[in-house]
């Protein structure tokens, strides 16, 4: 709606999909949560099984936004626009969710990870439609983590960062790291997890991975944030994160 | 909105306010244009007409929106409540009321938006701190007051419904 009412789209023709039924709810399967397309942030702010087995996107709804936009907003409106700085998309990478795409010759499944390729660019194409996500259900013995840097609460990131790491007392374990807001889309971090997992917490490693997010990160620049700035605050975010989930 | 389909129409039917309403429509109207427009309920405010600023906030089927990022057809069979709504069934008579006595409004132009999401905080069972109402407003623009009398006038009516003097 914001790039209709500001011109920056005009679309021949404009199709609601608030009716179909089919799109919508959460549902607890054997081996995962299927979460239809049009659900809404509301809706799984509110559920107890998004709480239970998907702990992380739990986590960062109230990162979302606000109240009246959290009651309209839908996940699959959120993937498919893919704001770089927006929270669901990276929780999608990070909770390595499948996303289901319907087209013409029938559905396919893209992971998370593939699904997002540059600004507001993504894997669907113009004549599909994302009907579902299905997040793997949550293992125990992991620590999951969201955390953002924005100018005031609800704002969009300027850089966020979600993820989690095993459970495995003062040693870092199997990071999964997924930076948001700095890049043109979520970038899973690879060069930090591989220079933080297996060590202890220690200065050393941690000077190690700033060094290494440079390699996995390439920050855009705008008039909200320079890409220096926000390269400082992702390395700042991830000690932050990194040091707060190991206490926990 | 002016584009392609200008001319295409239309009817809906829903009830604003408690009242069934069935009118005809451009599909691409904005529900804020509608309500202002077609229905004169001028209450509700326009000013960012992209979601940011909250001018817009009424509620549909219960639960707050912001009405210039909703399609008028969108409203078809839903239960929409305006800010004059709201007054007429005096739910928000105690907070107009704070909101003048602590001078919460100078030019009005976002108070429509802020009783209708304040609404929404009073009937929600979140904590009653100043920083909880201060992260629940946080989606509504006001740029006379600087805020603060609006959370002293929130902060007046949670304290009053909850039983306890105000400070
Ligand atoms: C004031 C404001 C603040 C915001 N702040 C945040 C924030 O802090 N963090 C954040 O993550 N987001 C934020 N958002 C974005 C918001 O959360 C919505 O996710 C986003 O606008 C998408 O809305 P929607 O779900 O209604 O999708 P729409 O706006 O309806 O759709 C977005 C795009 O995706 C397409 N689309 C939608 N669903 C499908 C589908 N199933 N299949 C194919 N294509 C589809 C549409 O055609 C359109 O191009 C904010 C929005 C506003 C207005
Ligand atoms: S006019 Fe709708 S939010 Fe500003
Ligand atoms: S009173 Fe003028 S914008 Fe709030």
């Amino acid at each position: 709606m914001p790039m209709l009412n500001m011109r920056v789209s005009s679309p021949a023709a404009l199709i609601d999909i608030n009716r179909i039924e089919t799109l919508r709810g959460i549902e607890d399967r054997p081996d995962c949560v299927r979460v239809g397309a049009m659900t809404r942030y509301v809706e799984l702010q509110e559920s107890a099984v998004i709480r239970a087995h998907v702990p992380l996107l739990a986590m960062a709804l109230p990162l979302v936004a606000h109240v009246a936009i959290r009651n309209r907003g839908t996940i699959g409106g959120s993937l498919c626009l893919s704001d770089p700085a927006a929270e669901t998309p990276a929780c999608c990478v990070a909770a390595q969710a499948q996303i289901v795409l319907a087209g013409p010759s029938g559905c396919r499944t893209v992971a998370a990870e593939d699904f997002a390729i540059g600004l507001y660019e993504t894997e669907r194409q113009p004549d599909e439609i994302l009907v579902e996500v299905l997040f793997p259900k949550a293992v125990s013995g992991r620590i999951f983590f969201v955390d953002e840097f924005s100018r005031r609460k609800g704002d969009f990131a300027i850089v966020g960062l979600a993820g989690s790491i095993r459970d495995k007392g003062s040693t870092v374990n199997d990071p999964r790291l997924v930076f948001f807001g700095s890049d043109n889309r979520p970038i899973l971090a690879h060069a930090a997890a591989a220079a933080i997992d297996g060590r202890p917490w220690s200065d050393a490693v941690r000077q190690a991975a700033s060094e290494s997010l440079d390699d996995d990160l390439d920050p855009m620049d705008s008039i909200h944030a320079s890409a220096n700035y926000r390269r400082r605050l992702a390395k700042v975010l991830l000690s932050r994160v990194i040091t707060r989930a190991l206490a926990s | 909105m002016t584009g392609p389909a200008d001319n295409v129409r239309l009817t809906i039917s829903l009830r604003v306010n408690g009242e069934l309403i069935e009118r005809e429509t451009p599909v691409r109207k904005n529900l804020v244009d509608f309500l202002r427009d077609d229905l004169g309920l001028t209450g509700t405010h326009v000013g960012c007409e992209h979601g940011v600023c909250g001018a817009c906030t009424i509620r549909v089927d219960g639960r707050s929106v912001r009405s210039c990022l909703m399609l008028a057809v969108q409203a078809d069979g839903c239960e929409v409540v305006t800010v004059e709504g709201l007054t007429a069934s005096g739910e928000i008579a105690d907070l107009q009321t704070a909101f003048v006595q602590r001078n919460a409004l100078q030019c009005g132009y976002c108070t429509p938006g802020m009783l209708a999401t304040a609404a929404d905080f009073l009937a929600s069972e979140r904590p009653r701190s100043r920083d909880a109402i201060r992260e629940f407003m946080s989606g509504n623009y006001c740029r006379c007051t600087g805020y603060q009398a609006i959370v002293d006038a929130i902060e007046d009516v949670a304290r009053a419904r909850a039983g306890q003097d105000t400070p």
